[in-house]
């Protein structure tokens, strides 16, 4: 295949291939990331006699290089000549899978997984399965932790004696010296057993996961609870009270917090794989006392499960085990000491309404609900807020609009500014479940005042905010109720206040429509060009930019040009720079499509092309690189910079 | 006379470092007048290259004579930058790191020919330099970062390269080691030796091969653990769990995970509210070497304490606290100075913590708190002249210590270039002096003796001729074998113990 083309073809390729060892880390990761277009080239043969064993001797490449590299690998079968070659790869996976990184080593075993589909049985045992022994008994500790994700994709496929010996090797494993590979093995337990026959889950995967889940690091018995998921799923019935229950209990009254965190953060899911009955008789007990942890981390951990543990209690009685087992803990955990605690409790304590009915909700749930809404702490309320939605179903929301205002308001003036940012994010949603009267009644005025907030983040939060609520009320809303409002801050003697007209007017003018755009906000706009500080006449420059493709061609030939050009001229830099960015970025607007597309081609190769940067245009072979694209541009009399989206992230020198 | 050990004698084996040495800080300071230049230069304790292997005995010339000489002044100062800060031998022994005041990170490597040959087993030659840190400056709190390296902390081994953890006041850095022996040849567009091709020469595409070359050793990088420090760093510990470390100020201890460097847990604060209630401050921390959920602290007030992170996140509350009453007899203005301890070491076997306070080293056994169970005497003579060590601010030296492979021997430093070896079982204990003048290959140390008033007996040095800007404050013992590492304060001394 190669040279056949030509030298014209070849050219690109040598500077990907020359580039795999640049000193510059950007231009090697780009051509790794197009390692297929290089192995292509150079053919399946090549690829595996010449281009693998260099790849193979990489690994003292920089993480981000090795990363890429492992990723593509994992994709490569075609390229070396499909499934009979697949073998080829293993090598330089193998050298990935003992690199000191830990996202290298898991992206080359990711790709060592992915691999192994591709073999043949055959194949599977004379190369696959050497390599994972290798790996199991390497020296370091990094290639026996890459080994253990491996025995679960290569077991199925080989026969019995060789299934005999991964077992075995596993086995080694889990009472390796190194912590980092009982972690390791311990957190491929469970899908491992998914892939053991029963019988052998039973003599093997048990005993393992015993003496994992008593391991004397706590670092290796969190991991164990994970594997207790997986494992529970797969025994029957009759065998987790012997088999799993026991180990599962120690687990949720470990010594170490670690542990029983663990526990509580997988609580859902433990209830899940060891059934009703279980869950009940053992589960509650265990999650009453995980709720009354003496560590705050366990009991945030636990709360933030709450809803999730309740809705998946067997039916028939939920409600009770709910009223007399859980509430009790949860109406405890309202006035924790620790406000990670109570927070994470109220993101979830919504939920339970839907669960409890309407009855128990007034009952016994609202007052916890209004006892968090005045929490001393912001984030407990905020959390209130944000899920309101839930009650509302249940209940309606003015049993809570009385408690709600003066809380949303107590936040919205907060002192701290990323409480206030908060806020303003859920307004939207508030707006939502208040509805529009409401809204307007009691919370526009908020919603204006943040317009002018003295932290810009917030005045930037307050502009997206006003875009959401004109999506969910309607352009009418805006023009009766926004627009006039920011639109009168245009004369504001604070320019600061000018500008964010000038945001609001970015943020609103799609969703207002053309009408309101053309008629209502252009003029502010364009009368605001004259305005004294440089800083609100670039921002014309910039909103007219940004309205522009709303606006209909009339108005921007005779209104929008005349002014941009009058900027382009401005005496300051920045105005002038910005109004250029605008008209070219218009003039991009109107161009005929042909060519866009030649000035977009020219990117596509900017890999190859970037080697030609010390030399000149003419010498440059490709006829559609960016060097003549640019000739063509200057020959249009675009002689302004473009600034268009790009497909790649960076401008080319010009 | 034996050394401890009962017959083992130890006999000198190597310096790093110039013959003028043991210069004082303050002179040294004086004479070099451009502190840009104190910056960028090999320290010199460090410049003898790896060439003389055939003669390992002549290691001593060879180091004084290629001390570069268009490094030192006109007067020959040696170079502040130079002042050995920390010395750690990795967990096999067989690299050897030093940290200067001047942020370097020195690697010396245990001669490989020579490890079986066991009179010649202790030649460290250099293997690697680096700059670990920089002199940075805070502009937020006007304050200088000084680029001394604290403490530097080797990783259990992962794969062929080697990792250590190096640390100033603020930043910890990991480092990765490696070498690397082979090199890509080849280009398409241009020829080896970078001239271009034609372009239309262009016919085959060549892939590069990887050929042999010398084998070089890159020291780069991995990781920046920053800003999570507003005191001065003062220890950093590896966890066994191989997967965390913790690194302690003067009030908190924070844990990180060694992959993650934008968050770490703080572990301990003793931040009192209000900053003038601060009674004591934390002096040094270490993990168990076994235990992965069990470290330990030590405070300014002469006590340890050891925590359990299984309990609780935060080990605001020790689960021990080991403390000696102190001895109303030897109340006096300095108790409170001199009890404040400078190191703590966890025994090989987990067992006992060695302290080191400013006159004695103490071993406590885990599960005794109210005493230490041996008590061993540095240099009792001080005690007499606590009053001219204040004034001096010597009293406020951290003398490190550590244990002997099997921990059944402690050593640390002293003044006068002595250090201090006890041996546990035996309860004997040598005064040894790593010195220039005793620096003859495989020559035997003669212990050393001070007298404390009396008459003076021939070989002993009188307490009043110490001299107290010769201290040997940093050492280490090689984990497995007799072979130990002292710091002066611009020479690295190695000694071995002697071989029949």
């Amino acid at each position: 295949m190669a040279g056949a083309d030509g030298d014209d073809s070849l050219y690109p390729i040598a500077v990907l291939i020359d580039e795999l060892r640049n000193e510059d880390v950007q231009l090697r990761l780009n051509s790794i990331k197009k390692l297929s277009t290089i192995a292509l080239a150079l053919g399946v043969e090549r690829t595996r006699t010449e281009l693998l064993p260099f790849l193979t001797d990489t690994i003292y490449d920089e993480d981000e290089v090795l990363l890429a590299l492992a990723e593509q690998l994992g994709n490569f079968t075609m390229l070396v000549g499909g499934p009979e070659y697949v073998h080829c790869l293993l090598p330089p996976l193998e050298s990935l899978a003992t690199v000191e990184e830990t996202v290298v080593r898991d992206k080359a075993v990711e790709s060592l997984r992915k691999i192994s589909q591709e073999h043949s049985p055959v194949d599977l045992e004379v190369h696959f399965e050497p390599l994972v022994k290798r790996l199991a008994s390497g020296d370091w500790f990094t290639s026996r932790t890459s080994a253990c994700g491996l025995f679960s994709v290569c077991y199925p496929r080989v026969s019995s004696t060789v299934k005999a010996e991964i077992r075995q090797h596993f086995r080694t494993l889990c009472s390796d010296d190194t912590p980092m590979v009982r972690r390791a093995a311990a957190s491929k337990l469970g899908e491992f057993a998914k892939v053991l026959e029963l019988e052998y889950v039973k003599t093997d995967i048990i005993p393992l996961f015993t003496a994992l889940a008593s391991d004397e690091q706590d670092s290796v018995r969190l991991l164990a609870v994970e594997a207790c998921v997986s494992i529970a799923t797969l025994l029957p019935q009759e065998d987790l009270e012997t088999l799993v229950m026991p180990t599962l209990r120690q687990a949720a009254e470990d010594k170490s917090w670690r542990v029983r965190y663990m526990v509580a953060d997988k609580f859902s899911e433990l209830q899940k794989a060891v059934g009703p009955e279980i869950t009940k008789n053992d589960l509650v007990p265990a999650f009453q006392n995980l709720l009354k942890d003496c560590e705050a981390e366990v009991r945030a951990a636990a709360a933030n499960k709450v809803k999730e543990f309740c809705e998946n209690l067997p039916e028939d009685n939920r409600e009770q085990i709910i009223m007399s087992h859980i509430l009790p803990c949860v109406k405890e955990l309202v006035s924790d000491t620790n406000q990670h605690v109570k927070s994470a409790l109220a993101s979830v304590i919504m939920g339970l309404s839907t669960i409890l009915g309407k009855d128990n909700t007034i009952e016994h749930l609202l007052p916890l609900f209004l006892t968090q809404l005045k929490d001393e702490c912001p984030e407990v309320r905020l959390n209130i807020i944000s899920n309101l939605d839930c009650v509302n179903e249940v209940i309606g929301i003015r049993q809570l609009s009385q408690s709600l205002l003066p809380a949303i308001v107590e936040l919205a003036e907060d002192a701290k500014w990323r409480v206030r940012l908060a806020i303003i994010e859920y307004m939207p949603l508030l707006a939502g479940q208040l509805g529009v009267e409401f809204f307007d009644e009691k919370l526009n005025t908020l919603c204006m005042a943040w317009l002018i907030d003295h932290v810009y983040a917030i005045r930037e939060a307050a502009t997206s905010n006003l875009t959401k609520l004109v999506e969910k009320f309607g352009a009418e809303w805006a023009q009766n109720t926004i627009v006039p409002k920011v639109l009168g801050m245009a004369n504001d003697p604070n320019y600061l206040h000018r500008m964010t007209t000038l945001f609001c007017i970015n943020a609103l003018s799609e969703a207002c429509g053309q009408e309101i755009t053309t008629k209502q906000m252009l003029p502010v706009v364009l009368k605001m060009s004259n305005d004294q500080v440089a800083n609100v006449r670039f921002n014309v420059a910039k909103s007219l930019q940004k309205i522009g493709p709303v606006l209909d061609s009339n108005a921007l030939q005779t209104e929008v040009k005349p002014v941009l050009e009058k900027l382009a001229s401005d005496s300051d830099m920045d105005v002038k720079y910005f109004a250029q960015e605008a008209i070219s970025d218009l003039v991009w607007l109107a161009a005929p499509k042909e060519m866009k597309v030649r000035m977009l081609a020219c990117f596509d190769l900017r890999g190859a092309c970037r080697a030609e940067q010390d030399q000149t245009p003419d010498t440059c072979p490709h006829p559609d690189c960016c060097w003549h694209v640019e000739r063509c541009r200057t020959r249009a009399g675009l002689s302004l910079p473009w600034s268009f989206e790009l497909p790649q992230s960076s401008t080319p020198a010009l | 006379m034996a050394g401890p050990g009962g017959d083992m004698q130890w006999c000198f084996s190597q310096v790093k470092g110039a013959i003028d040495d043991d210069v004082a800080e303050e002179i040294v300071s004086a004479n070099c007048k451009s502190a840009e230049m104190l910056r960028h230069h090999t320290p010199f304790w460090a410049s003898g290259t790896p060439t003389s292997t055939k003669a390992p005995h002549c290691n001593l010339v060879a180091h004084c004579v290629s001390a570069p000489v268009g490094n030192k002044g006109p007067s020959e100062c040696a170079w502040t930058s130079d002042i050995i800060s920390t010395v750690e031998f990795n967990h096999t022994g067989e690299l050897l790191a030093t940290g200067d005041k001047g942020g370097r990170v020195v690697i010396f490597q245990q001669e490989v020919e020579n490890k079986n040959l066991p009179q010649f087993r202790s030649e460290y030659n250099v293997y690697s330099t680096f700059q670990s840190h920089e002199p940075e400056f805070d502009y937020l709190k006007s304050l200088e970062i000084e680029e001394k390296i604290n403490k530097i902390r080797w990783l259990p081994q992962k794969n062929a390269a080697q990792f250590l953890l190096s640390t100033n006041d603020k930043t910890i850095k990991l480092w990765k080691i490696s070498e690397r022996d082979k090199r890509p040849e080849g280009y398409n567009l241009k020829e080896e030796d970078g001239r271009y091709r034609d372009r239309n020469s262009i016919t085959a595409l060549r892939v590069p091969v990887l050929i042999p070359m010398d084998l070089m050793v890159e020291a780069s990088p991995r990781r920046v653990f920053a800003n999570a420090h507003t005191y001065h760093i003062n220890s950093v510990s590896v966890n066994s769990d191989y997967e965390t470390y913790l690194s302690a100020d003067d009030l908190r201890i924070n844990l990180w995970n060694l992959e993650i460097t934008d968050r770490s847990f703080n572990i301990v604060d003793i931040k009192p509210a209000n900053m003038e209630e601060l009674t004591e401050v934390i002096t040094a921390a270490e993990f168990h070497p076994h235990q992965c959920n069990t470290f330990v602290y030590s405070s300014s007030k002469g006590t340890i304490r050891l925590c359990d992170m299984r309990i609780s996140a935060l080990c605001d509350k020790h689960s021990k606290l080991f403390e000696e009453p102190e001895n109303p007899s030897n109340r006096s203005f300095f108790s409170e100075i001199i009890s404040s301890i400078s190191d703590v070491k966890f025994s090989h076997n987990g067992r006992y913590v060695m302290t080191r306070d400013y006159l004695s080293v103490k071993i406590w056994d885990l599960n005794m708190e109210n005493r230490p169970v041996e008590t061993y005497q540095v240099h009792e003579y001080l005690r007499s002249k606590l009053c001219s060590l204040y004034e001096n601010d010597c009293i406020f030296d951290k003398f490190e210590c550590c244990w002997n492979g099997n921990d059944s021997v402690v050593m640390t430093g002293s003044y006068n270039n002595f250090f201090r070896m006890f041996d546990r079982g035996q309860r004997r204990d040598a005064t040894l002096e790593a010195s220039r003048e005793n620096s003859k290959p495989l020559q035997v140390l003669k212990p050393r003796k001070v007298c404390t008033g009396g008459k003076r007996k021939k070989d002993e040095i009188s307490v009043d001729s110490l001299d107290f800007n010769k201290k040997i404050l940093h050492t280490a013992w090689h984990p497995q074998d007799n072979i130990i590492a002292v710091a002066t304060i611009n020479n690295l001394y190695i000694f071995q113990d002697k071989v029949n």
